[in-house]
């Protein structure tokens, strides 16, 4: 078993021979499919630590402020003394809600982001599942969310998270148009839906940058269009909070808030793995030109680093959307979406689709 | 075709705006000389207080105990939430005379809303402005006080 | 009868979707309520609710002395507090026929500016707030920290100072105040253009606030919407120009005025008083008179037998103080004509027809303070 950081599809071909020849192919693959569940529950939750460690600290610095500074040192472990909080909170019981729907609701969601984050290529090799229509499962599962989202705002029997919900309702079935579209453009280019595939495509330059104007058009759309359907700001129409004081998770308290809370964090970092993938190069290093003494350091680099780096980059920039601008609307909402976001992509895609066919791109 | 035009402008125009905007809090993000933030019960040593801050009425007392209340009671008077009781009593002077003597001036800061009546109005200025301002209890008779200190008597030149 | 009036008091039809925003809501910024009729997200009808924070201020003030009562009125209006009590003093004053020294009106004039501005400044952080934009609370926090440490130096507190007497100030100002003034005014000349561009010029600010509810000259008069959100109407109702108190009439300054009405404009006309105050405060800074802080006044302060009103600018609109006396050291009644109050029932005309986001805008645009409004 040999374990090389560039390559990880050693390991893992490693791992199934050993599994599969101590016991049967079946037991094998039910064991590989527990020790894979437990990674991504311990990523997940690392992730999500993080993430909203990240948020907190991005947020202060743009307010002048110095953020969580008191757990740990420079505040490090305050996410984790605010999940005991919440761990140890009452569950708030709702009179006259729907109880089996108020309950179910949060799994949903959490569950729609945990089956998102299977396709994801972290490294070469490892892949949970690496699908022949990878993106296509994302968009399908990743909008999945949004069942949890008007289930908790329906069976809340309250009138603010109605309004939340509906809203998150209206706000993802329109967005989801431009994701997906937006992904296409590059699935046009690169002539394949699996993502390890997109990848490879993209060993001699990020599509970002090898695909002319139509790539930057559609990483901009995708960027806004992915902010908004992960419900956050400038797109957080269903919690607006000084609207509707929480939106759909206004009745939740305790570890069931906190579930939509780390949904909402895990469809940023699966948004962003997905722009990083997609647009960025996924672990892919940055080259410039061929064979120079900068290619090489920027190969010494591991694959993973080069994800990780590259996803909380795009997280910065959600961040920085979130922390700058108004709210929107929910009428502006739909007219961003309708009138100038969808346009915008079926025209690029047409474009796309005649460099293609006339063979104009590197 | 000018309806295109004017399509595409509004999208640059917007975004510029919003770039405009992001510029902003992007600076105040890498400038971390700008945070204002004040760490407070570390830097309880060098937070000073201004001169004139109102932290709670006091009475200052010298070294020798003595304080300027004559216990005329004109901060009670004046005083619009009824936050300051006197007490008196009598007592005779060594020239044979019955004088008032203040027994207990009481405070309570929980009703004082710093309108500083009772500082102004003061014939014999024995009262002030103290600067502690921690004054978070959990009893809330803590918080009334009796400004002259046990055994202190009046200053021999206030009359 | 009775079921006639009770149908009136309940809203609209049964099928209608009833919201109530408040008493507690994050942003009406206290204890008010709005019921809100909604179809969809589109407002049908609006009824605001107030007396949630209802002390009895006009009554307390018939208890208490002419000095006393001045701790009361910070409490009305606690961003406004200074021209709060500077409108009780001026109508006791004008009542007593006193001559107060003219450092003291400089110095009122002054205190009155920066008030105004930090006033201005903390609204621009709950407008943006509401709006969602939660960056702008911080920033506007920020430099009206620097305005309340002018304050704090001088009188001791930041919020509400209660330095005004009938007759002058409580105490002179710190030897400090020009110099802090001067820096706070070249400061904020700085950062005032950093408001415009993360929030003002912002597309999505424009698209939420450009023809939202737009309030006519006509229905402000009718409304008796006064202050910045009247002028927006181009309701030219500066009491600073109609009737100069203080020193008013001596400076040099712009009534800024608007004839949109709408959100944008209620916040645009905020915006430009912020300028026209630092012009105000450069103009008197460095010419303060010498002088006593207070006019001689008695010991019990006593008013002729009468009706005195006096009217003043505070930073929402205009406030009346009208005393009746019956020659006692207490006053017999007092009212306070507060600006909040009218500039809130305005809401039920502007909100309907639009959505419950722009009511958030609407009520943030008329920069409500809700003490003020019950008393």
């Amino acid at each position: 078993m040999t374990f090389n950081i560039y390559d990880f599809t050693e390991l893992t071909r490693s791992i199934d021979d050993g599994l599969k020849a101590v016991m049967s192919p079946g037991w094998a693959l039910f064991t590989e499919l527990v020790l894979i569940g437990l990674v991504f529950l311990i990523l997940y939750a690392l992730i999500g630590l993080f993430l909203v460690y990240a948020e907190r600290k991005v947020c202060a610095f743009i307010q002048n402020r110095l953020g969580p500074n008191r757990v740990g040192p420079v505040g490090i472990f305050q996410t984790i003394a605010d999940l005991i909080k919440l761990l140890m909170k009452e569950l708030i019981p709702i009179k006259n809600a729907d109880k089996l729907l108020f309950n179910i609701a949060p799994f949903i969601v959490i569950i729609a982001s945990f089956m998102a984050i299977a396709a994801i290529p972290f490294a070469k090799g490892l892949h949970a599942i690496d699908f022949n229509i990878g993106i296509f499962y994302v968009i399908a599962v990743s909008s999945l969310g949004v069942v949890g989202i008007l289930l908790a705002g329906w069976s809340s029997n309250s009138k603010y998270s109605l309004i939340g919900a509906m809203r998150s309702g209206a706000q993802v079935i329109s967005y989801e148009l431009s994701v997906g579209l937006s992904l296409l453009t590059i699935v046009v280019f690169a002539g394949t839906m699996q993502l390890s595939g997109i990848i490879e495509s993209q060993a001699n330059g990020w599509w970002i940058f090898k695909g002319h104007i139509p790539a930057m058009v559609a990483f901009v759309v995708f960027l806004i269009a992915s902010t908004a359907e992960t419900n956050r700001g400038p797109f957080d129409l269903a919690e607006a909070e000084s609207e509707l004081t929480a939106g759909f998770h206004t009745e939740y308290s305790g570890i069931k808030f906190a579930f939509f809370f780390l949904a909402e964090f895990m469809n940023m970092f699966i948004v962003a793995s997905m722009a990083v993938t997609i647009f960025l190069g996924g672990w892919m290093p940055l080259h410039f030109g061929t064979g120079n003494l900068f290619n090489h350091i920027m190969d010494f680099i591991p694959p993973l680093v080069w994800f990780f780096g590259k996803t909380f980059v795009v997280i910065y920039i959600m961040m920085w959307f979130k922390w700058t601008f108004p709210r929107l609307r929910i009428d502006q909402l739909l007219t961003l979406e309708w009138k100038y976001l969808l346009p915008i992509n079926l025209f690029n895609i047409l474009f796309v689709a005649f460099l293609t066919l006339m063979g104009w791109h590197f | 075709m000018k309806a295109v035009i004017d399509y595409l402008k509004d999208i640059f125009f917007g975004l510029k705006t919003l770039v405009t905007g992001m510029r902003v809090t992007g600076r105040y993000f890498i400038s971390p000389g700008e945070i204002i933030t004040q760490k407070y019960p570390e830097n309880r040593d060098q937070l000073k207080m201004f001169d004139r801050y109102k932290g709670e009425v006091i009475m200052p007392h010298d070294g020798n105990n003595q304080h300027h209340c004559t216990g005329c009671g004109i901060c009670q008077i004046n005083c619009p939430n009824g936050s300051i009781e006197i007490v008196t009593r009598k007592e005779m002077s060594p020239e044979g005379k019955e004088i008032r003597v203040i027994d207990k001036h009481i405070y309570h800061l929980d009703m004082c809303t710093f309108c500083a009546l009772c500082v102004k109005t003061c014939p014999s200025n024995a009262l002030a402005f103290g600067h502690d301002f921690e004054n978070a209890v959990f009893d809330k008779a803590k918080l009334t006080k009796i400004l002259n200190k046990p055994g202190s008597s009046l200053k021999k030149e206030v009359k | 009868m009775q079921e006639e009036i009770i149908k009136n008091i309940i809203l609209g039809e049964e099928e209608d979707y009833l919201i109530n925003v408040g008493p507690q809501h994050p942003s009406t910024h206290g204890v008010l309520r709005f019921e809100v009729s909604l179809q969809g997200e589109t407002i049908k009808k609006v009824v605001p609710h107030c007396g949630y924070i209802h002390r009895g201020i006009e009554k307390m003030c018939e208890r208490d002395t002419y000095p006393q009562i001045i701790h009361l009125t910070d409490r009305m209006d606690y961003l406004s507090a200074h021209m709060n009590n500077e409108a009780v003093c001026l109508c006791v004053e004008k009542a007593m026929e006193v001559e107060v020294p003219e450092r003291v009106t400089h110095v009122r004039t002054m205190l009155d500016e920066l008030t105004r501005i930090a006033s201005h400044q903390l609204w621009w952080c709950a407008m943006g707030m509401d709006m969602g934009a939660l960056t702008t609370f911080f920033y506007g926090l920020r430099d009206r920290e620097h305005i309340l440490d002018i304050f704090e130096e001088s009188f001791g507190t930041r919020l509400i100072q209660s330095v005004n007497t009938p007759g002058g100030l409580m105490q002179d100002i710190h030897p400090g105040f020009q110099k802090r003034v001067k820096e706070f005014i070249s400061y904020f000349r700085k950062k005032l253009p950093e408001y415009d561009q993360l929030l003002t010029d912002n597309v999505i600010f424009r698209e939420r606030s450009e023809g939202i509810a737009p309030l006519s000259r006509e229905d402000a008069i009718q409304y008796g919407v006064t202050g910045p959100s009247g002028r927006a109407s181009g309701f030219s109702c500066d009491v600073r120009k109609s009737e100069p108190y203080g020193i008013y009439k001596k400076l040099n300054f712009k009534e800024i005025l608007r004839t949109e009405g709408d959100t944008l404009a209620r916040y645009k006309v905020r915006i430009g008083e912020m300028y026209e105050s630092m012009n105000i405060l450069e103009q008197l800074v460095d010419n303060i008179p010498e002088g006593d802080y207070t006019a001689k006044m008695k010991a019990v302060l006593r008013l002729p037998v009468g009706e005195f009103f006096q009217r003043v600018e505070t930073s929402r609109g205009e406030l009346g103080v009208y005393i009746v006396s019956d020659g006692n050291k207490t006053p017999y009644r007092v009212k306070f004509r507060a600006p909040n109050f009218s500039n809130l029932f305005v809401i039920s005309k502007l909100a309907p027809g639009y959505k419950i986001a722009d009511l958030i805008a609407i009520s943030g645009s008329l920069d409500l303070v809700i003490p003020d409004i019950d008393r």
